[in-house]
């Protein structure tokens, strides 16, 4: 983020590339320097091709696959290796539900504690706080995961589900027989694991509004949380990048949500119900594709995986960008 | 960040010993043993002052004298940056700090130094917002008030064929006029103005300040500035503070023609600050 | 103007505060929301983990099913070994680019570099184990621990680039002129006094990173893939410590799954002690100052 706004503060044009040592022409340059130079820049290179190279290699091992279903791929709800018939929509439909969930329990909890890290915590709460939802952060997935198996799994299918089930059946997003392993123990994990993340760059993006702003609302009478919900207004793309970063954690999020979701390809309006994302299916079935066809299929999904990825962290820098370059400038 | 989760903190109150009758009934707010500290830095020391109502009372004095922190005590602002204050300021013979913050800034409006509209809304929307979060004027009532406070900062001309468009597309005189207009719409009795021409150009201060002079028919004004020739111009009482004290205050004329401190003499006549 | 109704509070008023106070309270309960997962994962990691936690788990090797015991040794060999190869490749790879991105990185190309770092931080890590596999399984015909140092190794290369970019950037100007002033050469000047001053800085990005890839199940599941024996060799499956607690998380044995939690509780204590060693070299560098 940084990076941008500082590169045009410094000049690296004029060092060394003025005068040799002994001052003999002004274009003329050390042999080092060049070698030191286009070296490093052949590292840069590699990284740039590294990029290029692995769509490469997936859209290249996906040949088969894309080559036999074509878009259908996307739309198709089956996925059957004995019969050779692939279709990621189960994945697919797995992915976006898993993460929606997730982003509809943590936005709210995220905002809520960017706001009181920013606007209401005295400084000595601040920074002891900040650290501790960070380290939710360093969490390793597969410790979420494990975590998930042995007690919010259960947690849920002896609490939450019969609550739900018991209350809310009339909303068919609650209904079905309480397994545990399913669409909600995936979206509540990956959760908790997108919550440090929205939650940090919320609280930046709230640090960056001028205080003036703050103290413009205050001036005219507004209550503290009305000037909270001024300032929101003005942070709300950053907050909306902040978000668009958490889904693509969620989005690309392997360990946790495979050992907790129940891994079966099937649509379902029930989230008690198991499910399947792409992250999953790659984790759980890559290593069983016996035929050419069956991993192609799978590396498809990595592609369409990566893809999304991409788009989705392309868009989310942007906006998380455009707001600190704002207020740098 | 000295706030607490619900409320903005109770200062400390000390209550004023003496509190003189007669002169002071034409006061519509008193200061008085007004300290500021930050941290453990002071800023005030034992501030007293009368504001009169519908007269311009300038603060000046050399920067970091503080003028500001003295205005920001009066619609408790300081505290917000994090700033404690005892002493006691009244508006209207009651303790402000005694009473809701958020009820004394509405009464007690603002002009900041530099212009700060809100920059996600429409210029109407910015005048408009204070009145909707105070509940004050009714549905039909508020596209004329927010008119009229246009009006009365001298901005509707200017801007009333473009009142969807954002605040901060205006040049700074205006974001400013925009800001002054925000703060009469919600119809406070006394507005502080905290250098509120300094970041602009010389024919946008000359509309602030005859802006200001139109404004104390209806409004006690406070304005601090370190422009001599300003308060010379806009105020009828003046107070010259210096490092953190209220050396003096009187009538206008009578600060800058005959000041009776030496060390208000010379900050006029420029041997400092 | 000043009756003593504008000091009573409306019934509005009062909503307005109520509403404040409600509003507030909610953003203390979700800051105080988040504890509660935190909390109870350390809890349970440490409960369920410190029973198993003995030397045996530090210096055996993992017993056949049924038999009760037994430890991770070649686990936690395989994830230094793991670390150790995507290091290689990362580290010079990442610090190289950060570097040039922070002396050369003036220009278009450096913005599209930027730009494809970003995008490969946000590249899921399964992705990067597919991409390992295409290039290092597939030629090989086995899975094996370079594919996943490789795997590794991609993932490590945004981290590395950005810190070390960052570091590379914060050395002031006046440091490169005088070297140059004294005749030095500036790939002199860049390797021996400003990679000199960033080095500490460069040390965090690189802890961050090896915090980042050490904790990773994901890209080693069908490349490094796991092996219930000793290997130290780069050629041939290895184990790690993640892949070994999917494994005994899953399995239907109570013994194993206790040991998935000491292998949790062993890479939790790992990954902390690598960002101590962060805060500690970030803050000694302040200190020298």
């Amino acid at each position: 983020m940084q990076t941008l706004t500082q590169q045009s503060s410094r000049q690296t044009a004029p060092l060394g590339t003025r005068h040799t040592n002994n001052g003999v022409s002004v274009r003329k340059r050390n042999f080092g320097d060049v070698l030191f130079k286009y070296t490093t820049m052949s590292f840069a290179a590699f990284v740039l091709l590294l990029v290029v190279l692995m769509g490469y290699e997936m859209y290249a091992g996906s040949s088969l696959s894309l080559e036999k279903f074509g878009w259908e791929f996307l739309t198709n709800t089956t996925w059957d290796p004995v019969m050779e018939e692939y279709g990621a929509l189960p994945f697919i439909f797995g992915t976006l539900v898993s993460s929606f969930l997730a982003l509809v329990i943590a936005l709210p909890l995220s905002i809520g504690i960017a706001i009181f890290l920013s606007e209401i915590a005295p400084q000595w709460l601040e920074k002891p706080l900040s650290f501790l939802i960070e380290l939710l952060a360093g969490i390793p997935s597969i410790v979420y995961g494990l975590w998930g198996i042995f007690v919010l799994v259960p947690w849920i299918r002896t609490t939450i589900e019969p609550f739900l089930s018991e209350y809310f059946e009339f909303i068919p997003l609650f209904r079905g027989a309480p397994y545990g392993f399913g669409m909600l123990a995936a979206g509540l994990i990956l959760s908790i694991m997108v919550l440090p993340i929205i939650a940090s760059i919320s609280r930046d993006v709230l640090k960056a509004v001028p205080q003036s702003q703050r103290e413009a609302s205050l001036a005219i009478g507004a209550t503290k949380w009305e000037s909270i919900r001024i300032i929101l207004m003005d942070a709300k793309s950053g907050i909306f990048g902040a978000t668009l970063l958490g889904l693509g954690r969620a989005i690309g999020e392997t360990m946790a949500v495979t050992m907790v979701i129940g891994n079966r390809p099937v649509i379902s309006a029930s989230l008690f119900d198991p499910g399947y994302t792409m992250a999953s299916v790659l984790a759980n079935e890559f290593t069983e594709a016996t035929t050419s066809m069956y991993l192609s299929a799978l590396i498809e999904i990595s592609f369409v995986l990566f893809v999304m990825t991409i788009i989705i962290n392309a868009l989310a820098r942007l906006l998380v960008w455009s707001v600190t370059k704002q207020t740098t400038a | 960040m000295q706030e607490t989760l619900i409320e903005e903190p109770r200062t400390q109150i000390q209550k004023p010993t003496v509190r003189p009758m007669t002169e002071q009934l034409s006061a519509k707010m008193i200061a008085r043993n007004v300290n500021a500290f930050f941290g453990k830095l002071q800023a005030l020391y034992d501030i007293n002052m009368d504001i009169h109502s519908n007269r311009v009372l300038a603060i000046i004095g050399p920067s970091g004298c503080g003028k500001s922190t003295f205005l920001r005590c009066l619609n408790r602002m300081h505290e917000v940056a994090g700033g404690l204050m005892t002493g006691s300021v009244t508006l209207d013979g009651r303790d402000i700090y005694e009473t809701d913050a958020v009820l004394i800034r509405k009464r007690i409006g603002m002009v900041f130094q530099k212009p700060n509209p809100f920059p996600t809304m429409s210029i109407y929307d910015n005048v408009a917002v204070g009145l909707r979060l105070n509940g004050i004027a009714s549905k039909k009532e508020i596209p004329e008030i927010v008119e009229r406070s246009l009006k009365q900062a001298a901005l509707w001309d200017e801007v009333k064929d473009k009142l969807d468009k954002s605040g901060v597309s205006l040049s700074g005189g205006q974001q400013q006029r925009l800001c002054i207009a925000r703060t009469l719409a919600v119809h406070p009795e006394v507005i502080l103005m905290d250098e509120p021409a300094s970041a602009l150009d010389p024919i946008a201060t000359a509309k602030i300040e005859e802006l200001i002079y139109e404004l104390k028919k209806d409004y006690t004004i406070v304005i601090v500035t370190h422009n001599m020739q300003q308060a010379a111009r806009v105020s009828d009482t003046t107070s010259f503070f210096y490092l953190g004290k209220l050396i003096e205050t009187g009538e206008t004329k009578t600060i800058f023609t005959s000041p009776s401190k030496k060390q208000t003499e010379d900050y006029i006549t420029g041997r400092f600050g | 103007m000043s009756t003593e109704a504008t000091y009573t509070p409306s019934l509005k008023f009062s909503w307005r505060k109520l509403w404040n106070r409600v509003m507030l309270g909610l953003c203390l309960a979700s800051a105080l929301a988040a504890l509660v997962p935190l909390l109870l994962i350390f809890f349970y990691t440490i409960s369920k983990g410190a029973g198993y936690l003995n030397l045996d788990f530090f210096l055996e090797m993992p017993k056949p099913v049924g038999e009760e015991g037994g430890g991770m040794a070649n686990a936690i060999v395989g994830t230094i070994i793991l670390i150790a190869t995507g290091s290689s490749i990362g580290l010079p790879v990442g610090i190289l680019t950060g570097v040039y991105l922070a002396e050369f990185g003036n220009n278009k190309f450096a913005n599209l570099v930027r730009f494809m770092t970003d995008v490969l931080s946000g590249v899921p890590s399964i992705v990067a184990g597919v991409v390992a596999y295409t290039l290092v399984v597939i030629p090989m015909k086995h899975f094996s621990a370079l594919a996943g140092g490789v795997a590794m190794a991609i993932l490590m290369i945004p981290t590395v680039t950005r810190t070390t970019e960052e570091m590379v950037r914060l050395v002031p100007d006046s440091f490169r002129e005088a070297g140059l002033a004294l005749g030095i050469p500036r790939w002199k000047t860049t390797i021996q006094i400003v990679l000199r001053t960033a080095f500490r800085g460069i040390v965090t990005g690189v802890l961050l990173a090896i915090a980042r890839i050490a904790g990773e199940t994901a890209p080693l599941l069908f490349t490094a893939l796991g092996n219930r024996f000793w290997s130290t060799d780069l050629d041939q499956p290895i184990a790690s410590l993640t892949v070994f607690i999917y494994d005994y998380a899953k399995a239907p044995f109570e013994d194993w799954n206790n040991q998935a939690w000491t292998a949790a509780l062993v890479l939790i204590v790992l990954i902390s002690l690598l960002s101590f060693a962060v805060r500690f070299v970030t803050r000694s560098r302040y200190n020298n100052r």
